[in-house]
């Protein structure tokens, strides 16, 4: 347990993931690189299809076929895992990586009863009896804070409302006390009520087993409140990453800058969140330089031809030609398309 | 729970009643009964007097309720063909039959799941695309040309196994049964196999494609990132998943196999009821048509009946609320 | 089933680009080679159908033509067979390749008729049951719920039966012309609901949009509204259905003719021929019986082919 600041508990290293279709290969994830210090909080933002959900499904190697990972690697814990076998990296799911997904409602098997799920759960990974698992199942539920947790057991998700299965879907990610976990927009399909709730949970169970989270989600709001760290994503790359208050208040890329402007403040009376012209580009249609270009306020002739890699910017890291010396030599591009 | 039972009881029952009119209908008013059972040289007074004793005078309405208590006591009159009670027809052939589709609903159930849920799983193998591409090739066959190719090649060319008949009997009380001698094993087999393949492509497709969007949905996702191991998603998880609707087609299926086995029965030969009720077609034998009719749709809603039970004890989101089934009768 | 569509919504992402990759019927069409297969067949089969009095070598049912000493010859090919039987003959003389392409005509004229039958009677069972509603749809689904009940065989053999024993006595057993009609009712009769309940449901969901209201109120005649506005909306699923109750329908004339309560042996189908052919099976005239049989499975699995790919290119939701 020494110097774990330097090293990443997790790195995901050029993260590459394209889906063979008939008329071609189409990029999904061009080159995703972020790590998770042990402990933190990550949070991955961005624009739904910016590729998200598909790092998180990548790292844990649960990605869709034909969809599939094309190039770049995953650490974990020093560990290479992206290149295990398909059950060497099962043991690490759930025991060392626990994932929660979107919709608490299909997340969970309606045909088994919650206990059920969670023993099952826990003795795949632990060493444990039925009586020490179902105990194991109750202490969880209490902690996720399932009122008489004991009684739940026997109930089957279907008798839940979608807050408490959101509940009882971080129960089970935690059954083995995994290191990290990695939370695909964990209340976006919830009441917005119950969303601070269960974020406010997450935090504080994560905080006292001090395990390290990747939170994705489009919500910056959540992010500002809840996050250390914070990568943004855009046509599946990580296009900033920085300390999250500076990410919000002084972000370097262009797009963040946009994104952080979409977050309202209480209190400020403004007519109307300001907000980014255009539209992502689609998969498979991202230009050749940078993919943020076409709806880009500061864009030089630069930005259209290369793809800039992540350099220092302001307090954070931006994959924006601004921050290069080359900047200065770039022609402003004659704008026509505007 | 109880209240969707009782309601899919009620509808069963309408349904019973209907066909019931429809047999009674067929019954009554198809050809002259008088005719049918009486000589050219009957008077008209012998006539007058028959149709008097059938109640044949009375109104209609009384006249299907007489039907009805009949028929609910096993009474379906007596057979233009044979002169017995059709009742006594139709249950010395019954244990024929009731083996031969348990028999082919057995095969086609352990079969069908087996290679569906293979094909599901192994979706790229080789074998998967032979299953799949055979089960096509199945669908298209028509029973009777599956029956007849198999006698051409394991009675015919190879001489292994008999074409036609039920082979040795044995009494069992007042059952016929042919299961428990080897020579009726032996001609059970071609039998099954041709009543049961077409269930059997139905029913594994039906899995295959089940199986394959349960293996999407969330919570299959949601297993294998909890690290569950690949047996217990697999089995444990989307195959129970999928027996839901497994169980409704699969059910409907085996009920279809009561009116299938006309055609096999046909083909080799099978001293069961499907081989009386086509000679009763043939021979526009009503009292057995009807009573056929009847007795298929019994076997039909009581089959819907036991898919409706085993429905709920699968999947715990009935057995609360009620109302959430099929819309089919 | 709520849960399945919800979880669809993850899925939404790939499902997206597929459906952009596969949406265009041609493209799906030139890429599957056993379609084309299917449809060359099926093709082939309608002009060897429609054109049996060219192409067939001898014409099998004038009795005038036959001859006891060419009965049972085999096939070409097989010790004992002529170029001029390709496929050998029947116990009658008659030359099974002259007969097959008969036999098809038959079989095609029944299935396409039933099926007609079918759509034209549960269509307008259906549009007609959707759009006015009340008794009238409760009537309609509930005797398309009963038939459902029975297997489609089943009622088929029902109505066959009744029919034979209204005429029983006529000449119905004898005469083919006749027992074409009734099988295309018996064959179309226990087909009906199916297109009935997804033509109803079409009709809901249209009947529920704004234009037919609006069309209602500028005072369109509703039989104007459901020829116009709604038949065409249902077109897709009833097509998909209608081609593969082709195949049905088919297997169910060739099943019932098999059975002995279809088409007379005198003008046989392919039903008729195969249970004709199918006791020299044991003696040995294999050819009698196998060459029908195969026939049949050919026209069935074409069809099929075709139905199957038309339900993935369109997709309508029906499984």
């Amino acid at each position: 347990m020494t110097d774990t600041r330097d090293k990443p508990l997790l790195d995901v290293r050029g993260m590459k993931v394209g889906l063979p279709t008939r008329r071609g290969h189409l990029p999904i994830l061009n080159g995703v690189d972020l790590h998770v210090k042990a402990g933190e909080v990550l949070g991955v933002v961005g624009e739904s299809g910016a590729g998200k959900s598909i790092t998180g499904l990548a790292v844990i190697g649960l990605l869709e076929p034909p969809a599939r990972i094309d190039g770049g690697d995953v650490w974990f814990d020093g560990r290479r895992i992206d290149s295990l076998s398909g059950d060497d990296l099962r043991k690490i799911r759930g025991a060392e990586i626990g994932v929660i997904f979107q919709d608490p409602l299909t997340s969970l098997n309606p045909l088994y009863t919650i206990g059920y799920q969670l023993v099952e759960t826990i003795r795949t990974h632990l060493d444990m009896s039925a009586e020490d698992g179902e105990k194991r199942a109750v202490e969880l539920l209490d902690e996720v804070g399932i009122p008489a947790a004991a009684s739940r057991l026997r109930a089957y998700p279907h008798e839940f409302s979608g807050g408490m299965r959101q509940r009882v879907v971080i129960a089970l990610a935690l059954c083995a006390n995994p290191r990290l976990i990695i939370a695909d927009e964990p209340t976006t399909a919830l009441d917005v009520s119950i969303q601070a709730q269960i974020i406010a949970l997450l935090k504080r169970l994560c905080r006292e087993h001090g395990t390290a989270v990747m939170l994705i989600t489009h919500d910056m709001g959540v992010i500002a409140e809840t996050a250390d760290r914070v990568s943004v994503m855009y046509a599946g790359r990580v296009i900033e990453e920085g300390p999250v208050a500076e990410v919000v208040r002084n972000a370097s890329h262009p797009y963040s800058r946009g994104l952080m402007g979409s977050i309202p403040v209480i209190g400020e009376r403004i007519k109307r969140l300001p907000q980014i012209r255009g539209a992502m580009p689609r998969v498979g249609a991202v230009p050749k330089g940078c993919a943020f270009a076409p709806r880009c306020p500061l864009v030089r002739d630069l930005c259209r031809s290369e793809r800039p890699a992540v350099m220092p910017g302001r307090a954070t890291s931006a994959a924006c030609w601004q921050y290069s010396p080359r900047w200065e030599e770039a022609n402003p591009a004659e704008d026509v398309d505007a | 729970m109880f209240t969707y039972l009782v309601n899919r009881l009620i509808q069963s029952i309408g349904v019973l009643l209907v066909v019931a009119l429809l047999s009674f209908v067929i019954f009554n008013y198809v050809g002259d009964p008088i005719n049918n059972m009486v000589g050219q040289e009957a008077t008209v007074e012998d006539r007058e007097e028959l149709r008097e004793r059938l109640g044949l005078n009375d109104s209609v309405f009384v006249q299907f309720i007489r039907f009805i208590g009949n028929a609910m006591q096993g009474e379906f009159g007596i057979s233009y063909q044979f002169q017995r009670s059709v009742s006594d027809l139709i249950l010395e052939r019954m244990p024929a039959t009731l083996e031969l589709v348990f028999i082919s609903a057995l095969f086609a159930l352990v079969a069908g799941i087996g290679m569906g849920v293979y094909t599901g799983l192994r979706r790229d193998s080789w074998l998967s695309r032979f299953i799949l591409t055979a089960s096509l090739v199945g669908v298209s066959l028509p029973t009777f040309v599956i029956g007849i190719l198999l006698i051409y090649i394991f009675s015919v060319t190879l001489d292994w196994l008999p074409s036609f008949g039920r082979g040795e009997t044995t009494k069992v009380g007042s059952w016929d049964s042919g299961l428990l001698t080897l020579s009726g094993w032996t001609a059970i087999i071609l039998p099954s196999i041709t009543l049961g393949l077409f269930q059997l492509t139905i029913i594994l497709r039906l899995v295959r494609a089940e199986m394959l969007e349960v293996l999407r949905t969330d919570f299959i996702k949601f297993a294998r990132a909890r690290g569950l191991s690949r047996r217990a998603v697999n089995f444990g998880h989307a195959l129970k998943n999928t027996m839901v609707p497994v169980i409704t087609i699969a059910g409907l299926q085996i009920g279809t196999l009561v009116a299938f086995s006309i055609i096999t029965e046909t083909v080799f030969q099978w001293p069961g009821m499907g081989l009386l009720f086509i000679q009763g077609v043939e021979f526009a034998d009503v009292p057995i048509m009807g009573a056929y009719l009847l007795l298929a749709a019994l076997v039909f809603v009581i089959i819907n009946l036991i898919v409706d039970l085993m429905y709920a004890a699968v999947d715990p989101r009935l057995r609360v609320s009620a109302q959430r089934g099929k819309s089919t009768a | 089933m709520s849960a399945r569509l919800e979880s669809v919504s993850r899925g939404r992402f790939l499902g997206v680009l597929y459906r952009g990759a596969d949406s265009d019927l041609a493209y799906s069409f030139r890429r599957n080679p056993v379609v084309v297969a299917a449809t060359v067949i099926t093709l082939l089969f309608f002009l060897g159908a429609t054109f049996a009095g060219w192409i067939a070598p001898h014409t099998p049912f004038d009795p005038s033509t036959l001859s006891l000493s060419d009965a049972e010859k085999p096939p070409a090919w097989v010790d004992g067979g002529e170029w001029a039987y390709v496929l050998g003959t029947d116990n009658q003389g008659r030359d099974i390749f002259s007969t097959l392409l008969y036999g098809s005509r038959i079989s095609l004229i029944v299935g396409f008729s039933a099926v007609i039958f079918s759509i034209v009677l549960g269509v307008s069972l259906g549009v007609t049951a959707g759009y006015f509603g009340g008794w009238y749809e409760a009537i309609v689904m509930r005797a398309a719920d009963v038939q459902l009940t029975l297997p489609s065989i089943l009622v088929a053999l029902m109505v066959d039966g009744v029919a034979r024993a209204i005429f029983a006595g006529t000449d119905i057993k004898t005469n083919a012309e006749f027992a074409i009609y009734v099988l295309i009712f018996a064959i179309g009769i226990s087909e009906w609901p199916q297109y009935a309940r997804v033509v109803r449901s079409t009709t809901l969901v249209e009947k529920s949009k704004d234009y037919v209201a609006a069309a209602r109120i500028i005072g369109i005649p509703a039989w104007r509204i459901m020829l116009r506005h709604v038949l065409p909306n249902t077109l897709g699923p009833v097509l998909v259905l209608g081609t593969i109750g082709l195949a049905l329908a088919i297997i169910t004339e060739a099943t019932l003719s098999f059975l002995g309560v279809g088409i007379p042996p005198t003008q046989p189908s392919l039903g008729t021929m195969i249970r004709v052919g199918q006791e020299f099976l044991f003696s040995g005239q294999w050819w009698i019986t196998l060459f029908p049989a195969v026939t049949l499975v050919l026209l069935v699995l074409s069809v099929n082919l075709l139905g199957d790919w038309l339900r993935d290119a369109l997709n309508p939701k029906l499984r």
